[in-house]
C-alpha cells in the first residue's frame, strides 16, 4: 500500500488502473494460471499476447468477474477489490467486448446498448430517452449511427461499435478487447483504432487481445506475453522487434519425444488441393499430401484451417478450387463424397459434430459402416458390427467396460479413438484430425500420437490440425501455416517455433515458401 | 481459455430408459389397482376390451409420432392423415366398389405419400417440422372435406370392412378370449415398429439422427434419404390409424382427426420418449396411450366429468415429463 501511495506521489498520471498480481487458476486437471500479473495504466492500450492456451483469456475472464481466481490479488485505483459476478465488473467500470458478439439481433441499437437498464416513465418504456442517450454516446464517439436501427443490418464493424459504446454507457474506465479486429477489413480497423485513441485520449485504459503483430505495433503502448499460464514479461510496444515478442511467446523448450517419422518423400500423392477458395476464410489455398505422410496445419485461431478442412471434406460449400484424389479429380459435394473417396474427418468439436452421444461405442464405430452391415429387409447384422466394434476396440486400446457402453461416458481420448474407429471401418485412407488432442490428457495425448505415427506407417495420408506448435512439431513430415485465410507457406518438419510463428502471423503470403516441400 | 478446459468426465450409475418405462408402467399397474378397488365393473372382461378396442386408434397413431419424435423432428398431421387415408379407403371401396384389399393398400399407400411430402419439405426444403407437419395437417383436412364433399363416406358395400377393427379372429378360434382385430393390429404394427427401431438400419438412423444430426452427415451419410424414409413410414402407419378408425365406425368421417396428434403426442411423453430426440421405445409409448385410455375409461365408470379427464390426463403429462428431467438430474 504505502509503495502504491509513493508511486501515485512520483507520477500522478500513471497510478495504474488495474493490477492483478500472483493470480493462480485452476480447472479439473489443468493449471490454466500460475502467478499471473497484469497491469494497466489509464490512457494505455496495453497488448495481452501468447499462443492459444497460454491463459489470456482466463486472466480477463477473471478480470471480468466470470471466473473466480484461485490465489493473487486484483487492484482498482490502487484499491483490492473481489469481483465476483460481470455485473459486478461492470459496476466498477470493466467492460469485455468479446470475440462473439453478444447482441440481440432483432432489437434496436439503443435498445441493445440499454438492455436491462431501460429508462421508463410511470412504468412505460420510455423509448424516446432510450434513443436520445444512445445518440448522445454515438455523438460522443464521434460515430455516425441511427440508434433506432435494427442490429442484425449493422456490419460486424458497426456492431462492434455498438457493443462499445454499451461499454460506456457502463461508464467503463477499462475496456477488454478479445480479438477485436478478427471479421473487420482495413478501413473497418481504422475506424475502429480511431476510436480506441479518443477513449485513450479520455484516460481509459484499454486491454488488446491480439495476434496480429502489425495491428500490436500500430495501436499498442506495451505488451504483457503470456506463456503457459505464466507471465512472461512487459515491454514497450514501439521499440521492441517482433522476432523478441515471438521469442517470448514460443520460449518454451520442446519435450524432445523421438520423432518415428519415416520418409515419405517418394509416396505416391494421396490428396492435391488446388486453389481452394470460400469468402474471405480460404483464400487460394493449394496443397498436395502423400500416402504415409502427416502434414500439419499451424496457425493461429480464425487462421482458416478448420474451414480449409470441412471445404475438402465437403462439410461446407467451396467457392471454388479442384480436388484430386489419388491421381484423379474428384466432385465432392458433401460428406457422404467425401467418405466415398476414402476421406474421413474427425472434427473438433466431437461432442458437437464427430460423435453420436446417445448411441453406444459399437454404432459409433459402425456409423459411417452401416451399409455394409445391413442384411435382407435392412435388418442390421449385429453380431457382425459387434466383432467389427470389438476388433476396434482391441487395435486401437478403446478403453470401454464393452461395446454397448455409451459413448458419452467414455474420457475425451477414447471418444476420439472411437471416432478414429469409426473411419478405419470405413476404409478411410485419408484421415484429417482437426484439434486431435484437445480437451484430452496428457497420457492419452502421447497415445493418440503413437497412433497417427502408426497409422502413417500403415499408409494412410494424414493432415493434422493444431493449435499447439509441440504437437505440429511432434507429428510433422511437412507443416503448412495459415493466417487469414491464406496458405503462408509450407515448411519442412523440425521447422522452429519461430518460423512458423512468423508465417502465421504475416499477411501477406511468402511467395519462395509456396510450394516448398 | 475454453481449449483448456477439462474434459466433461461424465461417471455414474448409469440408469437406462428401462427406469422410466418402469415408471410408466407402475403408474398404469397403480391406475388399474385403484380403479379395481373403485368401481367393480372396472375389470371386467368387456371393459378390458373396451379398454384395449379403444387405444387401438390413439396407439398405432402414438407410434407413428415416436418414430418421428426420436429423430428429434415432431409429426402434427398424424390425426388428419389418418383421416385421409380413411377417406381415401372410402373412395377405392365406397366410390369405386373396388375389392377390400385394394382398398386396405390404398389408405396405407396414401399415408406413406404423404409421409414422403412432409419428410422431402422438412429434410430438402428445411423447412422445421412443426411448420411442415403444421402445414400438412391443414392441407390433408381440407383435402379429406374436398374429396368426401363433406359427407362421410360409409362402407355398407364392403361387408368385410367392420371387421377389420371389430371382428376378432382370437375370438373365432378361443371364444372365451374374444380380443378385437383392432386389439391384434396394434399389437402387431408395435412389433413391426420395434423391430424397425432395434434391428434394422431404418431405426438405428433414427435413434443416430435425434442424437446427433451433424455426427450423422459428416459420417458420409445421406441423412435426408433416411429422414424422408423416416416420415413415410411414420406416414404408413397413420394409413394403418385410418383404416382402424373407419372400420369401428364403419365410415370415414372426414371432419374427424384434428386433436389426435396432441393425444399421440401425449402417449409418446408419458411413454418417456424425448422430444428432443435420440431417446425413446415403442413400449413406453404402448404404455403411455395404454395410461390414458384407463384413465378415461375409469374416470367415465366413477362418473367423473369428461371436462375434468382432459384435467387429469394434462397433469399426467406434466407429472411424467417432470419425473423425468428429476430422474436425469439425479443422474
Amino acid at each position: 500500500m504505502a509503495a502504491g501511495i509513493s508511486d501515485e506521489a512520483l507520477s500522478p498520471a500513471a497510478a495504474p488502473l488495474v493490477e492483478m498480481t500472483g493470480i493462480d487458476k485452476s480447472f479439473p486437471g489443468v493449471r490454466a494460471l500460475s502467478q499471473a500479473r497484469f497491469e494497466l495504466l489509464p490512457g494505455e492500450v496495453h497488448a495481452l499476447m501468447g499462443e492459444n492456451g497460454a491463459g489470456k483469456s482466463t486472466l480477463m475472464k477473471i478480470l471480468s468477474g466470470v471466473y473466480a481466481r484461485d490465489a493473487g490479488v486484483v487492484k482498482l485505483n490502487g484499491m483490492p477489490v473481489e469481483i465476483t459476478a460481470p455485473r459486478q465488473a461492470q459496476d466498477l467500470g470493466i467492460s469485455i467486448i468479446h470475440q462473439e458478439l453478444a447482441l440481440m439481433r432483432d432489437l434496436t441499437a439503443a435498445q441493445n446498448i440499454f438492455i436491462g437498464r431501460e429508462p421508463r416513465r410511470f412504468g412505460i418504456l420510455d423509448e424516446a430517452r432510450l434513443n436520445r442517450d444512445a445518440a448522445a454516446i454515438f455523438a460522443s464517439m464521434n460515430l455516425r449511427l441511427e440508434p433506432t436501427v435494427k442490429v442484425e443490418t449493422l456490419t460486424i464493424a458497426k456492431q462492434q461499435m455498438v457493443e462499445i459504446a454499451k461499454a460506456l454507457s457502463y461508464r467503463s474506465r477499462v475496456l477488454i478487447m478479445d480479438e477485436p479486429t478478427a471479421a473487420l477489413n482495413d478501413a473497418e480497423i481504422a475506424e475502429l483504432f480511431a476510436i480506441i485513441n479518443r477513449l485513450k485520449a479520455e484516460g481509459v485504459g484499454i486491454v488488446y487481445i491480439s495476434h496480429k503483430m502489425d495491428e500490436i505495433k500500430r495501436i499498442s503502448d506495451r505488451v504483457t506475453v503470456m506463456r503457459d499460464g505464466e507471465y512472461v514479461g512487459t515491454v514497450p510496444a514501439a521499440d521492441t522487434p517482433i522476432d523478441t515478442i515471438i521469442s517470448m511467446m514460443v520460449g518454451r523448450t520442446l519435450t524432445n519425444e523421438a520423432l518415428v517419422i519415416p520418409n515419405a518423400a517418394d509416396a505416391p500423392l494421396a490428396l492435391e488441393v488446388r486453389n481452394l477458395r470460400r469468402g474471405r476464410e480460404i483464400r487460394d489455398v493449394s496443397f498436395s499430401l502423400r500416402q504415409g505422410e502427416i502434414l500439419g496445419f499451424a496457425g493461429l485461431m480464425g487462421a482458416g484451417r478448420t474451414e480449409t478442412a470441412r471445404a475438402i471434406f465437403g462439410a461446407d460449400r467451396r467457392e471454388g478450387g479442384e480436388i484430386w484424389v489419388r491421381g484423379q479429380r474428384v466432385g465432392i459435394a458433401s460428406p457422404r463424397d467425401a467418405v466415398e473417396k476414402g476421406i474421413g474427418y474427425l472434427s473438433e468439436d466431437r461432442k458437437l459434430f464427430g460423435l453420436a452421444t446417445g448411441l453406444d461405442v459399437r454404432n459409433n464405430i459402425a456409423l459411417a459402416s452401416l451399409s455394409r452391415f445391413t442384411g435382407p429387409f435392412g435388418v442390421l447384422d449385429e453380431a457382425g458390427m459387434a466383432k467389427a466394434a470389438q476388433g476396434a476396440i482391441r487395435q486401437l486400446a478403446i478403453k470401454t467396460p464393452s461395446d454397448t457402453q455409451e459413448a458419452r461416458l467414455l474420457s475425451g481420448g477414447n471418444q476420439q479413438k472411437v471416432v478414429i474407429a469409426k473411419w478405419l471401418l470405413r476404409d478411410c485412407d485419408i484421415l484429417i484430425f482437426d484439434e486431435p488432442t484437445r480437451g484430452i490428457d496428457v497420457g492419452a495425448k502421447s497415445e493418440i500420437y503413437k497412433l497417427l505415427n502408426a497409422l502413417a506407417a500403415e499408409g494412410k495420408a494424414i493432415i493434422v490440425i493444431s493449435s499447439e506448435l509441440p504437437e505440429i512439431l511432434r507429428l510433422s513430415h511437412r507443416i503448412a501455416v495459415m493466417c487469414e485465410g491464406r496458405l503462408t507457406g509450407i515448411l519442412p518438419g523440425g521447422s522452429s517455433q519461430e518460423e512458423i510463428m512468423r508465417l502465421a502471423t504475416m499477411r501477406e503470403p511468402a511467395m519462395e515458401l509456396r510450394h516448398a516441400g | 481459455m475454453t481449449d483448456t478446459a477439462a474434459p466433461a468426465q461424465k461417471s455414474g450409475i448409469r440408469i437406462s430408459g428401462a427406469f422410466h418405462r418402469l415408471l410408466a408402467f407402475s403408474g398404469l399397474i397403480a391406475l388399474v389397482v385403484v380403479f379395481s378397488l373403485a368401481s367393480p365393473n372396472f375389470m371386467q372382461t368387456q371393459n378390458i376390451l373396451a379398454i384395449l378396442q379403444a387405444t387401438s386408434v390413439n396407439g398405432v397413431l402414438a407410434i407413428a409420432a415416436t418414430l418421428v419424435i426420436i429423430t428429434g423432428g415432431i409429426d402434427l398431421s398424424v390425426g388428419t392423415l389418418m383421416t385421409f387415408c380413411a377417406v381415401i379407403a372410402g373412395v377405392i371401396l365406397t366410390y369405386f366398389g373396388l375389392p377390400l384389399p385394394l382398398g386396405v393398400l390404398g389408405a396405407i399407400l396414401a399415408g406413406t405419400a404423404s409421409g414422403l411430402v412432409s419428410g422431402t419439405v422438412i429434410a430438402k426444403l428445411k423447412v422445421p417440422p412443426f411448420i411442415a407437419t403444421l402445414g400438412m395437417m391443414l392441407i390433408l383436412k381440407g383435402l379429406s372435406l374436398v374429396i368426401s364433399g363433406t359427407r362421410p363416406i360409409y362402407f355398407n358395400d364392403t361387408p368385410g370392412f367392420t371387421q377389420i377393427s371389430q371382428g376378432s379372429i382370437i375370438g373365432a378360434l378361443v371364444p372365451a378370449l374374444p380380443i378385437p382385430n383392432g386389439v391384434l393390429i396394434l399389437f402387431a404394427v408395435a412389433l413391426i415398429a420395434a423391430f424397425v427401431l432395434g434391428k434394422t438400419a431404418l431405426g438405428r438412423y433414427t435413434f443416430a439422427l435425434g442424437s446427433n444430426e451433424e455426427a450423422v452427415r459428416l459420417s458420409g451419410v445421406n441423412v435426408d434419404r433416411w429422414k424422408i424414409a423416416v416420415y413415410a413410414t411414420a406416414g404408413s402407419i397413420c394409413g394403418v390409424a385410418g383404416l382402424l378408425i373407419a372400420s369401428r365406425l364403419n365410415s370415414a368421417q372426414p371432419a374427424l382427426g384434428q386433436g389426435y396428434e396432441l393425444d399421440a403426442i401425449a402417449a409418446v411423453v408419458i411413454g418417456g420418449t424425448s422430444l428432443s430426440g435420440g431417446r425413446g421405445t415403442v413400449l413406453g409409448t404402448l404404455i403411455g396411450a395404454l395410461i390414458i385410455s384407463v384413465l378415461a375409461n375409469g374416470l367415465r365408470i366413477l362418473s367423473v366429468a369428461q371436462e375434468w379427464q382432459t384435467v387429469v390426463t394434462g397433469t399426467i403429462i406434466i407429472l411424467a415429463v417432470y419425473a423425468d428431467i428429476l430422474r436425469r438430474r439425479t443422474l
